[in-house]
């Protein structure tokens, strides 16, 4: 199937692709962002912001993003001035880039690539980088020590990551994640219709710990542990650069999740076997299926937050024990153990 | 194999480095011991870390200066004074009302037993007898601000860790308990409420009762901070077996209350020298096993249940009476000394009245409990991972205006 | 520590989380509800003009030294011709600082004329530290805010205005009730019940010149008691035998 967002006219049609998918980016971690303000403050039985837009505080995120855009630049004198500056890009952009091959709705997307989960993840590992240089760059003790923390977490995790992810291929056949929406629509477990997340519950669990320590969130979230390095590699960075950073943890949660939700949780349709009627127009099939997503990765973004205002945080050797020691040996077993599912049923 | 400078080079700023290589504080990034290890050609460079005085974790203006070998601690030592007031000095230009209403600051998280400690030094100096209600009614007062400062340090704790809910479920507690304490004394936590010779005014109607019921609603609650910390995985395994005091250096340094409780020992001045009416009430005293931090974080937990009873038994004794007695229009200690101990929440607080005879004391030394807490911390955090530093700073409790005074 | 797997202490951490979630936040939102403060909230201190006689305690017993007050004698003149003109203390100014005040509450506690008072008002934050130094006119204007001091608990001793008045009514009513059962007495001729009030009230009629008496006062010089006070519980004996036997006469008749 192709991407209902091409047009005629090639240029114009990754235009439009462009501006619609820096325009999810955008807005995505918004509402992302209002959920965990709220959330949160709820779950500590408080109110969260109410006074920014009049209603119940839903003008509080936009307002800090102006307030962010006003604020003074500064570099500290011992910085290393290109990669102080760069660093909050690098961390951002690959976020934007993976939402390009990410389907929202039968047809909602930019580009079906067949290696679009290869893409992917490849593309993920690149805002490692961006949180290394800031790290090095801020020329701050604290910075260097997230830095140094984050390094060590980041790569580990991304073994069990990847990892889950495979097991998914080998389940689904394909590395299109077009392709595993519409092999999760057709499978069934003993004849029942159910999504991938029903075999591969542990490696929904594994990509789900593997995300939340991706992204720096807590109980995983050392390199920025707030009441001991201060902020780790975000130390001394203000103004529109740290809301970059804020932007890049909050877009990567959306993006994870719409990543968790396509391979584990069925994609955009309700339910495997459920297929959207032949008589809908398309309009209605990509907005209705274009909710589902979006409700599925609003679910998983709240079990994030929801882990945040329960959990303290592991420390650091902690952290990479579970990750060397049981992660990546569970994701190697449930690698095997679907390989001889598949093989013999 | 190339060839490696041997020996210790000096620090090009800062004083005496001795033999050992220590380094005396500087701005960070600015005094750089380097220490040359071994005859490998690698050479291993500690670095050292300003923790303080502004920071998170620390409570206040504590500074800890630290000598990183990767994460590991290599040498830490603890620099105080950023918030000195001068209060012994002050003490001696002031008069014991005065005296009363200032030395709720210092510790400001237990104040009614800092000024309860000045107020039994003059009543005992004075040989005056305090009425029988006053001593119930602080008894009564200083259990609620014991149960405050715990809610306070338990709520802290978990947010150094990184448990950010458990500290609005403390304060939530807290701000209960001090609108129960403003109807009766007028501030929430500055008191100003002992007077030499009782208590400034009595209970307002209804504390008694409102006080039956919030520890019946305290002792519900606590069952929340044992679901969320006590139970959870990741706290026991930050906390246990972190930061361990063997219970001889604790009374070597002199560490005393909580600290000293979860390393075993039961000392207490509530029961060792009981003063107002503990000789009177059944005060129990929980104690730990290993003194590391999760003892540490336990017994403050079984701490606030304890005080709960306490207050039920207060509760339930309280005589009538009055509350004050009728003071001379100057109060005047005579000549003398007299040193009073008491058991304030987080350990033991000395007061040391001199007199001469005049309105103000001639020198009125205090010994605070966190001074001497915070002591023994470098031989604690040798040897410790930095994210222990930071478990072990929130589970040994201390208030810097306490040590700093 | 080797590495475990969670156990049900997480999920349990998870459900507290939840259930707070789903009851309302116990949070009071400030400005647009005002928090309910007990009377003995110390806010503001509040000066009744009328009451300060300029005795300058609260001034010197402020441990901030955070009261200023300027004042200048007056001369009354006399209210009777040849009487002494009198002086009185006029006050100028009566500032408190609060940018210094540390809402200790001394300087109320030591006013003996009731001038200074507590207010529950805490909303004077200013945009400059000069008007944190309040006048007397605006502390005579925190009068208003000033709420009655909350009851005192049970058990508690009542303040001694209140026991003394006590005192007072109590004497009062039962002097009314003697009075009732002798005016019903003398109207009915009955017996009279209440003998101790009627013998109170007949007490009051009773005048005794006083004079020494002889016996009590010998026999107290004789104990070693000094002249004066001899003859005052000579003339005490002499007057209290008097009256009783007068009351002895009365009841006679």
């Amino acid at each position: 199937m192709e991407s209902i967002f091409t047009l005629d006219s090639l240029a114009l049609g990754i235009a439009l692709k462009v501006v619609l998918i820096a325009g999810f980016f955008l807005t995505a971690p918004l509402v992302v962002g209002y959920i965990e303000h709220k959330g949160l403050a709820h779950m500590q039985d408080r109110l969260g912001p109410m006074e920014a837009g009049r209603f119940h505080g839903i003008g509080q995120l936009p307002a800090d993003g102006v307030k962010f855009l006003q604020k003074e630049d500064i570099i500290p004198a011992a910085a290393d001035k290109w990669v102080f500056s760069l660093a909050p890009g690098v961390a951002l952009v690959p976020a934007m880039v993976i939402l390009a091959v990410v389907p929202f709705g039968p047809g909602v997307w930019a580009e079906n690539l067949d290696t679009g989960l290869f893409f992917a993840l490849a593309v993920s590992s690149v805002s490692v980088i961006g949180i290394l240089m800031a790290a090095w760059s801020s020329a701050n003790k604290y910075s260097l020590m997230g830095g140094i923390r984050a390094a060590a977490q980041l790569i580990a995790y991304e073994l069990p990551l990847v990892l889950a992810a495979a097991a998914i291929v080998l389940q689904a056949g394909t590395l299109s994640l077009v392709g595993i929406v519409e092999a999760q629509f057709a499978f069934t477990a003993f004849g029942v219709p159910v999504p991938y997340a029903v075999p591969h519950v542990i490696g929904l669990g594994l990509f789900f710990t593997a995300a939340l320590a991706e992204l720096s969130r807590p109980p995983f979230d050392m390199p920025i542990a707030d009441s001991e390095i201060i902020f780790g590699h975000m130390t001394e960075y203000t103004g529109i650069r740290y809301a970059f950073f804020m932007l890049a943890e909050y877009a990567g949660m959306v993006v994870l999740s719409a990543l968790a939700a396509v391979l584990f949780l069925g994609g955009w349709y309700v339910w495997p076997g459920l297929a959207y009627p032949d008589a809908w127009p398309t309009a209605l099939t990509a907005v209705v299926g274009f909710s589902v997503t979006f409700g599925k990765i609003v679910a998983l973004t709240f079990i994030m937050i929801w882990f945040r205002a329960t959990f303290p945080r592991l420390r650091e050797d902690q952290l990479l024990r579970m990750s060397w020691l049981i992660m990546i040996p569970l994701a190697l077993l449930n690698i095997v153990v679907i390989a001889i599912a598949k093989v013999v049923g | 194999m190339t060839e490696t400078i041997s020996g210790q080079l000096t620090p090009f700023q800062g004083t005496a480095g001795d033999a050992s290589g220590s380094v005396l504080p500087g701005p960070p990034g600015e005094s750089m011991l380097v220490e040359i290890r071994g005859e490998a050609d690698l050479s291993t460079q500690d670095m050292n870390l300003n923790i303080g005085p502004q920071h998170p974790a620390t409570h206040g203006v504590l500074r800890v200066v630290i000598d990183l070998d990767g994460e590991k601690i290599v040498r830490a030592q603890p620099i105080i004074g950023y918030m000195h007031r001068g209060f012994e000095k002050l003490a001696e230009a002031r008069d014991y009302r005065q005296i009363i209403a200032l030395v709720n600051r210092h510790d400001w998280l237990s104040a009614f037993c800092n000024e309860l400690g000045v107020a039994l030094a003059v009543e005992r100096m004075m040989e005056m007898e305090v009425p029988e209600r006053a001593s119930w009614i602080r008894v009564l007062m200083c259990e609620w601000n014991r149960i405050l400062n715990h809610l306070m340090f338990i709520g802290s704790f978990g947010l150094e860790l990184g448990a950010i809910t458990p500290v609005f479920f403390a304060f939530r507690e807290r701000e209960d308990i001090q609108h129960l304490m403003e109807s009766a004394t007028g501030g929430r936590l500055h008191f100003t409420y002992n007077r030499v010779g009782g208590l400034k005014e009595d209970l307002p109607r209804g504390f008694l009762a409102a006080s039956a019921a919030m520890t019946k609603n305290i002792r519900a609650r606590s069952g929340e901070y044992r679901d969320l910390l006590e139970g959870n995985e990741i706290f026991l395994a930050r906390t246990r077996g972190v930061g361990a005091l063997p219970p001889d250096v604790a009374l070597d340094y002199g560490v005393s209350g909580p600290t000293l409780h979860a390393t075993g020992v039961a000392e207490d001045s509530r029961v060792t020298e009981p003063y107002c009416v503990y000789d009177k009430l059944d005060v129990r005293v929980p104690v730990g096993a290993n003194g590391d931090s999760l003892d540490r974080f336990l017994v403050l937990l079984d701490r606030i249940d304890a005080s709960c009873d306490l207050i039920d038994q207060v509760l339930d004794g309280i005589p009538p009476g009055p509350v004050n007695v009728k003071l001379p229009k100057v109060v005047k200690a005579p000549e003398g000394e007299i040193y009073v101990r008491t058991e304030n929440p987080l350990g033991q607080g000395g007061y040391y009245l001199v007199s001469d005879g005049k309105k103000n004391p001639w020198r009125l030394k205090m010994r605070t409990p966190s001074f001497n807490n915070i002591s023994m911390m470098p031989s604690l955090l040798e040897g410790a991972l930095l994210s222990d530093m930071i478990a072990i700073l929130g589970s040994v409790f201390f208030v810097v205006g306490d040590v700093d005074r | 520590m080797p590495p475990t797997l969670p156990k049900i202490g997480l999920l349990k951490g998870l459900g507290v989380t939840l259930k707070t979630m789903l009851t309302p936040a116990t949070t009071q939102q400030y400005p647009h509800v005002k928090p309910d403060l007990p009377p003995r909230t110390r806010g503001v201190i509040a000066l009744m003009e009328e009451n300060c006689t300029v005795c300058m305690l609260c001034a010197r017993e402020c441990p901030d030294w955070c009261i200023y007050i300027d004042s200048h004698k007056e001369t009354v003149p006399p209210k009777e011709e040849g009487a002494r003109a009198r002086t009185r203390n006029v006050l100028d100014r009566f500032a408190i600082d609060f940018a210094l005040c540390m809402y200790c509450g001394i300087c109320i506690e030591v006013c003996p004329f009731d001038a200074l008072f507590w207010s529950p008002e805490f909303e004077y934050s200013t945009y400059s530290l000069r008007e944190l130094t309040h006048e007397k006119e605006r502390l005579r204007a925190w009068m208003d805010t000033v709420p009655a001091p909350p009851e005192l608990e049970i058990g508690a001793e009542l303040p001694k205005e209140i026991s003394d008045g006590l005192a007072a009514a109590r004497k009062a009513a039962e002097a009314e009730a003697a009075q009732t059962v002798q005016a019903e007495q003398a109207a009915t001729g009955a017996p009279a019940k209440a003998a101790g009030g009627k013998a109170a009230a007949a007490e009051e009629d009773i005048h005794v010149e006083a004079e020494v008496d002889q016996e009590v006062f010998d026999q107290l010089i004789a104990e070693g008691k000094s002249e004066r006070v001899a003859r005052a519980k000579a003339k005490a004996a002499f007057v209290r035998r008097e009256k009783a036997r007068i009351r002895a006469e009365r009841e006679g008749s």
